[in-house]
């Protein structure tokens, strides 16, 4: 069989990556083997494999998802991460929509208003935002889902409006002597038009929210715990904590992670570039 | 029909602009305001002036120190991570067997949030260390360069895939020209590579110098700031203040708005160098 590139060119290169490949991927399998192994020989000795005194079968996994709730975690943060990027994507792509053919001065102060957003760190508004949600009763796993809308659509306005402004006028000036008016217009042309955006908007945002620890647990934490919560509170006091847990608990979050990745990494590739080229 | 749009301003707008008034600009001004005042509740304010702000910086020496800590791991990953993803990006645009498998293992932490990262790492760094008998909670050069190592690992493979991005960028006939004109592989990259890049090396420069700035998540499970709050960076300090004891409330606030306004002047510094880049070309 022939391929492009040939076997031995560049040889030590592909050593030396192959290193540096097992060297990044060695922290996930270090704590995947710690996992394991009784929690009493995880900080002693976690570079070793487990034997027949430390193996712990599968007694780490059931303490921590009983101990954190794990299965409930994950629904909130599915909950939470698919109803917010839903959203999002809708709002942010009709609000671009708008601001970008609505030629006011109102239009732009908004467009300017929601970019502004984006360069405001989340420590200045957290203890505000989380009162106000408070007092308006969005302390809860619907609740959050609007402050995430909020919260993510100046990044989300800002990456739409550079695509909205290349699609044609004509196409819109077409559509609309067919007889669309601007609903039919923005969900049956503008949109289908914008869908490769969408996805890189949904998988930015669908990253973040994911992952996302500080605004959850302080809009929800107390109630509903999505999984970087549980395992923030699995940890404890120093010291005290189930270790053995814990490892099982970091593998369990590292999985949907990596399911993720493996049918979205294309998308995932570009949204990164996209995203860090606008942003 | 573009008139006939601003009638549909409540259905197209107004959803994300409520939803962007409550969870950002209301509690945006509110912020301002209150770091103005002394309160525990929001509706307790009582105007102090710039006492806060002077409290910040004088009460203790928490924010300076949280100052000073931030700006060098900045400084320092700044440096590491931009050359180790850059030479990956070098290596990962030759012709190598596997090269797509090898981009798709050097990005894949990045997708791993923060406060797994810290977990993962702290055991791992607390492995290490225990062959001289230490913890990384007990001196704030062990967090430090424990921070340093975590953060290469999150951030390298995503600048990578700028990087190459902006190699793949580079028109290969410059590339083939040179080599004609008898140019070293040396001299290719210096001459043609590396130039070619800067605008990659700017856009990384400042998502690696804003993302290291805005730091918490990863801070907060590797080392909570320990040993006594020497390892915390301006995020964590920002959130122990609002938190950790009451009646401070009024000082974390006005360390927010700082902690913006230094934010806020990155952002900008970023906008003035790429604009005026742009006119240069």
């Amino acid at each position: 069989m022939e391929t492009k590139i040939k076997p031995f060119k560049n040889l030590g290169l592909f050593f030396l990556l192959s290193i540096l490949s097992v060297l990044f991927i060695a922290p996930i399998i270090i704590v995947l083997i710690n996992s394991f192994k009784g929690q009493f020989y995880i900080s002693d000795a976690p570079f070793s494999l487990p034997n027949a005194l430390t193996f712990a079968g599968t007694e780490n996994y059931l303490n921590g998802i009983e101990r954190t709730n794990f299965f409930t975690a994950f629904f909130y943060s599915l909950f939470i991460t698919v109803g917010s990027v839903l959203l999002l994507t809708l709002g942010a792509s009709m609000t671009s929509w708008y601001l970008a053919r609505t030629k006011s001065r109102f239009s732009s102060f908004l467009y300017y208003l929601f970019v502004f957003s984006m360069i405001v760190p989340f420590q200045m508004v957290m203890f505000t935002m989380s009162k106000i949600a408070n007092t308006l009763r969005l302390d809860n796993p619907v609740g959050i889902i609007l402050i995430y809308l909020g919260f993510g659509a100046g990044l989300s306005i800002f990456i739409f409006s550079g695509f909205v402004k290349s699609i044609p006028r004509e196409i819109e000036e077409a559509a609309v002597v067919d007889g669309c008016n601007p609903i039919t217009l923005f969900f049956s042309v503008i949109f289908p038009i914008l869908r490769p955006t969408a996805i890189t908007v949904a998988i930015l945002n669908t990253m973040w929210i994911w992952n996302d620890y500080l605004l959850p647990y302080l809009v929800i934490g107390n109630d509903y715990k999505t999984i970087p919560i549980a395992i923030q509170y699995l940890q404890g006091g120093y010291g005290a904590r189930d270790m053995g847990a814990l490892m099982a608990m970091l593998v369990l979050a590292i999985i949907p992670i990596i399911v993720f990745y493996l049918f979205c990494q294309k998308y995932i590739i570009k949204g990164v570039v996209a995203g860090a080229v606008k942003g | 029909m573009h008139k006939h749009l601003n009638r549909y301003f409540g259905l197209f707008a107004l959803p994300t602009l409520i939803a962007f008034s409550v969870a950002f600009l209301i509690p945006f001004l509110l912020g301002i305001y209150l770091s103005f005042t002394e309160f525990t509740t929001v509706s307790d304010a009582s105007f102090v002036g710039f006492s806060n702000y002077i409290l910040a910086f004088t009460e203790n020496s928490n924010f300076l120190n949280a100052l000073w800590f931030t700006v060098k791991f900045s400084f320092v990953t700044i440096i590491t991570v931009n050359l180790f993803a850059f030479l990956l990006a070098l290596a990962l645009t030759k012709k190598i067997r596997g090269r797509n498998l090898f981009r798709a293992v050097f990005f894949m932490p990045n997708l791993i949030g923060g406060i797994v990262l810290g977990y993962i790492w702290q055991v791992i760094i607390n492995g290490i260390l225990l062959f001289w008998g230490a913890d990384i909670t007990q001196n704030s050069t062990y967090g430090f360069w424990g921070l340093v190592v975590l953060t290469n690992w999150q951030m390298i493979g995503y600048m990578m895939v700028i990087f190459i991005a902006g190699i793949n960028n580079i028109p290969p006939q410059l590339i083939e020209a040179a080599k004609i004109d008898g140019a070293k592989p040396s001299q290719i990259l210096f001459k043609i590579t590396l130039p070619l890049t800067m605008p990659a090396f700017t856009i990384c420069s400042f998502l690696t110098l804003t993302n290291s700035f805005k730091l918490f998540d990863q801070n907060l499970a590797l080392t909570a700031g320990a040993p006594a709050r020497q390892t915390a960076m301006l995020s964590l300090d920002i959130y122990n203040t609002f938190y950790g004891k009451i009646g401070s409330e009024g000082v974390g606030q006005a360390k927010g708005v700082v902690f913006f306004l230094l934010v806020a002047g990155l952002a900008a510094l970023q906008l003035y160098l790429t604009k005026s880049r742009e006119v240069d070309g």
